[in-house]
């Protein structure tokens, strides 16, 4: 009875894991920024671009970076959903436009509406290196103090704004700069 | 010359083995090293740092966007004397011990390190249980008449072979 029994257990134990494995998104890798300072850096915005802007102007607000390309169809599924956050006017927006051309990403945004109060122009792609961005849409949430809270992989629904980032923004809100 | 099929096949035959020598080589750029050394390193660490986006490619593979950009910050590193440990603490940093295809030993990594070293212990050990509870079994005793009846059995078999054989 054993000796049928144990490949028996071993092999639901297999089973078992795989199942495990097939629910889990191979596209999604932890961030190891999560918890960490926001990378600085500074970059021409894209209806002004003799202005720059870095995280830093931004300390002591909540507020989320958003990596974009006029390309992306994730992006294009989230714009809605993001244009309806930045109505509710409950956190600051900032895109990344990354890698793409300026022309490009201005015409998108004219056409379809801006979610964003400031878009940075990441041209060569070297702020996506430092935030580890390799799939875009990406969304990165940032508190008072500079540090990434929440990252989120994939374009943005109203479940996970709702559900997810909405709240926590408002607990954020709550604690010290 | 003339234009015969065996000529058009070897056309066809050499043509497909370019398209597939140039697919290969797509993915790396042409570039400068002050030394050999430099290459050298530059080719291993793109070799054993995967690309994000393809999952199971390496950067050398890779021919994606994020791919050409980290073979150039990799390129940037080597040829600015930055240590092998110092670029892949880079990676790191930023994508996490995923993007090592030799992940380092440490608390999450450890099943992964010591997994199969204990599946093989434990394979030795239920093997040499095995063996030594086989070897103290009691060999098996036939009673007289279970002699007597395996005789039997035997005999009537040789006897049919035997008949089989003059047929």
């Amino acid at each position: 009875m054993l000796k049928f029994l144990i490949p028996l257990l071993l092999f639901i134990t297999l089973i078992v894991f795989l199942a495990i494995g097939l629910t889990n998104d191979p596209r999604y890798i932890p961030s190891p920024l999560m918890e960490k300072p926001a990378p600085e850096f500074t970059l021409p915005r894209l209806y002004a671009p003799t202005a720059t802007f870095s995280p830093a102007l931004l300390k002591g607000k909540v507020w989320l970076l958003n990596a974009w390309t006029s390309d992306c169809v994730g992006c294009r599924q989230e714009h809605p959903h993001l244009l309806e956050l930045a109505r509710q006017d409950i956190v600051s927006l900032v895109g990344l436009n990354y890698r793409d051309s300026n022309q490009l990403a201005k015409s998108l945004l004219d056409q379809t509406g801006n979610p964003y109060r400031i878009v940075v122009t990441d041209t060569k792609g070297s702020v996506g290196i430092d935030y580890g961005v390799y799939a875009v849409p990406e969304t990165f949430l940032i508190d008072r103090k500079g540090i990434i809270r929440y990252k989120y992989i994939g374009p943005l629904g109203p479940d996970e704004i709702y559900g997810t980032l909405v709240p926590l923004i408002k607990k954020l809100k709550q604690e010290p700069a | 010359m003339k234009l015969t099929t065996q000529n058009c096949l070897s056309a066809v035959v050499l043509l497909v083995l370019c398209s597939l020598a140039v697919s290969v080589q797509a993915g790396v750029e042409v570039r400068k090293f002050s030394s050999d050394e430099q290459e050298r390193r530059y080719h291993k660490l793109i070799d054993e740092l995967r690309c994000l986006v393809c999952q199971n490619q390496n950067l050398a593979d890779s021919n994606s966007q994020l791919a050409q950009d980290l073979r150039d910050k990799v390129y940037q590193m080597v040829t600015t004397n930055k240590t092998d440990q110092e670029v892949a603490n880079y990676m790191v940093e930023r994508y996490g011990e995923y993007v090592l295809y030799n992940p380092p030993l440490n608390s999450i990594t450890s099943i992964l390190w010591i997994g199969p070293i204990v599946g093989l212990l434990v394979a030795i050990f239920l093997l040499l249980y095995n063996i030594a509870r086989r070897s103290k079994a009691k060999p098996v005793t036939l009673s007289e008449e279970d002699r007597k009846r395996t005789r039997k059995l035997l005999e009537d078999d040789s006897a049919d072979d035997q008949e089989d054989n003059d047929k």
